[in-house]
């Protein structure tokens, strides 16, 4: 089955300014993509550029298989909620949504049903007499999604559209917009800014960098094997511990030698056979380091290390220590007997550990 | 009217008193320039009115100052269909149609191909658009006297020389820098998303322009009527220019008939046909300016 987007090589410019850099990103049907990035890497552009809102300094654009590199937005078969929200401000919320189909020539019965049916779904029946001047932040959003939601287009594109609203109802649209892309086994692209959102809706994330794509992969891929250190910070809360360390081989196995606070060094050991430089960055999530005791396998190391503060987050409890002379934090179970200023021993899982190049921040392994 | 400074008398101390009365002096002293001002200005149109409303007789012999001894209303009724423009005497009814005949339909066509343009330049960027604005903008601040020749010899190798259509097209032309002007700047207070959210919904240019942009305008409409029917109404000197016996707007005809009376001037007949020149534009002041105000004001619009 052909790709229902087919980006290649696309480059985009604002006049001397280079925005987007050698995208080249395809989704299959029913792929759920989720672009992430800074602010001002140029994801609402790539957006706009998939749209056909803005036209693209180079390479080619198809959807459904067929070339749309220069083919106007309404013929492209896309509905997408911009980040502006960009409601008709002389409408009333029903006329917003139904307005495409108006002007698609819809029958007044299917606009009144598939009115109905978004509304419900968005909770916003109440509001449809309402300008959009006179409703708040969320629920000019919900009536952004209403506006793409009454169409069943190729592809959905949406621009953060959750993040205006409550922790409550943005649990809940999340769960809609899954809903809605498993039922209609529509395709997406969804641009968003937290990390949840991205986890649990993505099939694909597309991880994005002044204008360079970083890292393409499954949220799994992009969380356990980051492609650099760009992905590996920007991914995760708290976010990947990245400890300098020196190799040194030993026999078939790799020893790693990382300082401490007390200034002697810790010895950690990766069975597998490794080609390694003398200075990497070991890369390991929280969750990754536990206490001694709590993690067990042939790749868990254990190491004895000076606690430096304790920080309880209801299930969890967070242990921080000086590691390679950076701030290292553990993701410990909630009734730790670890004590700030005392030693500790923790367990190092390194089976889940990647390893970067400090020179070009690239992963090793 | 408040008066912040009265209201307070508990703290007044001697000193605040003598305060409190400089700053009244000083109130009531501005009232009395701004009055005297007002005077100054309504002055004349006390004397247009008054005498208009006075027989030939009554002038002559009364004060120009002086109320009407006997009110009577023959001067306007000369004026409106009687007095001379000439050789004719019909008064200034054939040329107040005119008028209304020219206006009307530029002042609606300069107004809807600005808002065709402003809309254009504002939210379908194209190559040039800039210097294309600034070439309009230009417009706007040529001389018509330059225009004059160039434009005569246009309307003639168009067939419209003399013609009431040839005067539209005067008024359309030299009209639209400005109405493109205004409606180009209210437009791009109006945020992009707007036009490429109608774009992904599927609605054409015509379609865009008309169930939003046109929605939004009014302020701006408001706005450019106004301007552009005070223009084209008042104007003489493309009136005196391009129009010909039967064609002439309400200005050529109220000056023939001031200045081609022989004999006895009738002042009274001359400043009710002044006033009837006057009203329309009067009219469409009091009938549209509080939304004038507003239009000028009023900027942004919220998406
Ligand atoms: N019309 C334009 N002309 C020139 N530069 C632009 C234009 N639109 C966007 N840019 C620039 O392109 C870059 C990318 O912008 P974009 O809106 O795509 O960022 P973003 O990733 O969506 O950011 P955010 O997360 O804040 O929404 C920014 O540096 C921005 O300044
Ligand atoms: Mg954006």
């Amino acid at each position: 089955m052909a790709p229902i987007l087919d980006i290649k090589n696309l480059y985009k410019s604002y006049g001397p300014v280079e925005i987007l850099k050698d995208i080249n990103v395809s989704i299959e049907p029913g792929d759920f993509l989720v672009l992430v990035g800074p602010s001002g890497c140029g994801k609402s552009t790539l957006l706009n550029c998939i749209a056909g809102l803005e036209p693209i300094t180079g390479g080619t654009l198809s959807i459904g298989g067929n070339d749309m590199t220069h083919v106007s937005p309404k013929d492209r078969d896309i509905a997408m909620v911009f980040q502006s929200y960009a409601l008709y401000p002389t409408m009333s919320v029903a006329k917003n949504i139904t307005f495409g189909m108006k002007v698609r020539g819809e029958d007044a019965a299917t606009q009144e049903a598939k009115l109905k049916e978004v509304a419900a779904q968005l909770q916003i029946e109440q509001l449809l007499n309402r300008r959009p001047g006179q409703l708040s932040g969320g629920q000019r959003q919900r009536v952004a999604m209403g506006r793409a939601l009454v169409r069943d287009p190729k592809l959905f594109l949406f621009d953060e559209p959750l993040s205006n609203l409550d922790a409550k109802l943005r649990v809940e649209m999340r769960s809609e917009i899954k809903k809605l892309h498993q039922t209609l086994g529509a395709s997406m692209v969804y641009v968003t800014h937290d990390q949840i959102e991205a986890m649990t809706l993505a099939t694909k994330i597309v991880v994005m960098k002044g204008g360079v794509i970083q890292q393409i992969g499954t949220p799994a891929e992009i969380y356990n094997t980051p492609a650099n250190l760009f992905v590996a910070d920007f991914m995760g809360s708290p976010a990947m511990n990245l400890i300098p360390a020196k190799t040194r081989k030993a026999g078939a196995d790799t020893v790693l030698d990382i300082a401490r606070a007390d200034g002697a060094s810790m010895q950690l050991r990766d069975h597998r056979a490794l080609d390694l430089p003398a200075d990497v960055l070991v890369g390991l999530r929280p969750e990754d380091i536990a206490e001694s005791g709590f993690r067990a396998g042939a790749d868990v190391q254990e190491a004895e290390c000076l606690v430096d503060m304790v920080e309880p987050a209801g299930a969890d409890t967070y242990v921080t220590s000086y590691l390679g002379g950076k701030q290292v934090t553990a993701r410990l179970h909630a009734e730790t007997s670890a004590q700030a200023g005392q030693p500790l021993s923790l367990a190092f899982d390194l089976g889940k550990v990647s390893y970067f190049s400090p020179s070009t921040g690239e992963r090793l392994n | 009217m408040t008066d912040t400074s009265m209201s307070s008398p508990a703290h007044s101390t001697s000193k605040g008193t003598g305060a409190n009365l400089s700053k009244i002096a000083l109130r009531w002293g501005l009232y009395l320039i701004l009055g005297l001002f007002a005077l100054y200005y309504l002055m004349p149109l006390f004397v247009m009115l008054t005498t208009s409303l006075k027989s030939l007789e009554e002038i002559r012999t009364g004060s120009l100052m002086a109320l009407p001894r006997e009110v009577t209303f023959d001067a306007w009724a000369t004026a409106w269909s009687g007095a001379c423009t000439g050789i004719q005497c019909e008064g200034l009814r054939p040329y107040f149609w005119n008028s209304v005949l020219i206006a009307i339909p530029a002042v609606a066509l300069s107004t809807l191909l600005g808002a065709l343009n402003g809309y254009v330049i504002a939210h379908w960027k194209f190559k040039g658009a800039n210097l294309i604005f600034s070439l309009m903008l230009f417009g706007c601040f040529i001389p018509f006297q330059v225009v004059l020749l160039p434009m005569a010899r246009v309307l003639g190798l168009m067939g419209l020389a003399g013609s009431i259509p040839g005067l539209i097209f005067v008024h359309v032309i030299y009209g639209l820098g400005f109405t493109t002007l205004f409606f180009r700047n209210y437009y791009v207070t109006i945020p992009a998303e707007l036009t490429k959210a109608a774009k992904v919904d599927g609605a054409s240019f015509l379609r865009i322009f008309r169930s939003i942009f046109l929605p939004l305008s009014l302020p701006i409409i408001v706005v450019t009527v106004i301007w552009q029917f005070t223009q084209i109404w008042n104007d003489f000197l493309f009136g005196v220019s391009f129009s010909q016996a039967g064609t002439q707007p309400i200005t050529v005809a109220l000056n023939n008939i001031v200045n081609s009376t022989t004999g006895v001037k009738e002042y009274n007949v001359d400043m009710a046909a002044a006033i009837i020149a006057g009203l329309p534009t009067l009219f469409v002041y009091v009938v549209a300016g509080k939304y004038f105000i507003r239009g000028l004001t009023a900027g942004s619009v919220k998406g």
